[in-house]
C-alpha cells in the first residue's frame, strides 16, 4: 500500500527538521560561550539535509535524512574587553560566530516545514480512512 | 460478459496512481530544505491512460518467486516520473515550491475522495442489484 510510504517520508522529514531545530537551539544557547569543550570558541552548528529513497517506495517517494552536521566556517565574532580573562595580548575575546537573526529565521522555517509535514501525514491518513469506508 | 471486477478496475487502477501520486507529493513537501532536491510529479492522464491500455492481457503482474524472476510491464508502479519546471529558483538549487504542492496535495486528496465515493457507490449499485426481490 503506496499510501503507507507516505508516513514513512513525512515522518523522515520531521525526524530531520526536529535535528534541525536541535541544532538552532544549541546555537542559540551557545550564541555567547567564549570557551567550548576544547578550549576554543563555540561553533555554530549547521544540519545537512539529504533526499533518500524509501523502502518499497516508487522512484519519486524520497526521504529525508540529515546527511552531516557541519560547522559554520565564519570567522569568530572578536569583541574588545581587555578585562575579560579569555582575552588575547591585544584584548578582544573570540565570541561564538553564531548568527541569532539566522538561527532565528532557522528555528521559523524549520517549525513550518515540520506543520507542513504533519499536515501532509493527517490528508494521508484521511484518504486511508475514506478507503477503509468503501462499500459502507 | 459483464464482470464486477472489470467494473471495479477502472476505479481501482484510479485509486493506485492517485496514492501513488500522493506518495511524490509528500517526497517533494518532505525534501523542501533538501539541497539540489527537485521537485517530481507525472502527468495523472498519461499515467491514467497507460495503466488502461496495458489492462488487457497483462493485466495482472506475474508473480515473482525468485530474485532473478523480471518484474511485467505496465501496473501501477510504473509511471513516468518528471521534473516540475521551477518558477523562483532557490540558492541551494531546490525546486520545490510549497505553495504549488500543497495546491496538488489538495487536489490529489480531493480526486481520492471523489473516486472512493464513486466506488462505493458503485458497490452499493451491485448490492441493490444481489438483493432478491421477494
Amino acid at each position: 500500500m503506496s499510501l503507507f510510504n507516505v508516513f514513512h517520508i513525512s515522518s523522515s522529514a520531521m525526524t530531520a527538521q526536529s535535528m534541525r531545530l536541535n541544532a538552532v537551539a544549541s546555537n542559540l544557547a551557545n550564541a555567547d560561550s567564549i570557551v567550548s569543550s576544547d578550549g576554543k570558541p563555540y561553533r555554530a552548528k549547521q544540519v545537512v539535509f539529504e533526499a533518500i529513497p524509501v523502502a518499497g517506495g516508487n522512484e519519486g517517494a524520497r526521504g529525508v535524512r540529515v546527511r552531516q552536521v557541519v560547522e559554520d566556517a565564519a570567522p569568530p565574532r572578536l569583541v574588545y574587553d581587555p578585562k575579560n580573562p579569555a582575552a588575547d595580548e591585544k584584548g578582544y575575546v573570540a565570541f561564538p560566530n553564531v548568527n541569532v537573526v539566522e538561527e532565528m529565521t532557522n528555528m521559523i522555517s524549520a517549525s513550518r516545514s515540520y506543520q507542513s509535514n504533519v499536515e501532509v501525514m493527517n490528508t494521508a491518513k484521511s484518504m486511508m480512512m475514506r478507503t477503509l469506508q468503501i462499500g459502507q | 460478459m459483464h464482470s464486477i471486477a472489470a467494473d471495479l478496475s477502472l476505479l481501482s487502477t484510479a485509486i493506485g496512481l492517485r496514492a501513488e501520486r500522493h506518495q511524490v507529493l509528500a517526497a517533494n513537501v518532505a525534501n523542501a530544505d533538501t539541497p539540489q532536491y527537485k521537485a517530481r510529479d507525472f502527468d495523472f492522464r498519461a499515467a491514467m491512460s497507460q495503466a488502461m491500455a496495458g489492462r488487457g492481457a497483462g493485466a495482472l503482474s506475474l508473480t515473482t518467486t525468485t530474485a532473478g524472476h523480471l518484474k511485467s510491464a505496465g501496473g501501477s508502479s510504473q509511471v513516468n516520473l518528471a521534473y516540475r519546471s521551477e518558477t523562483q529558483s532557490a540558492v541551494d538549487g531546490n525546486t520545490v515550491d510549497m505553495d504549488v504542492e500543497r495546491g496538488q496535495m489538495a487536489e490529489n486528496a480531493l480526486q481520492y475522495d471523489v473516486l472512493t465515493r464513486l466506488m462505493s457507490d458503485k458497490i452499493q449499485g451491485l448490492k441493490a442489484a444481489l438483493i432478491t426481490q421477494s
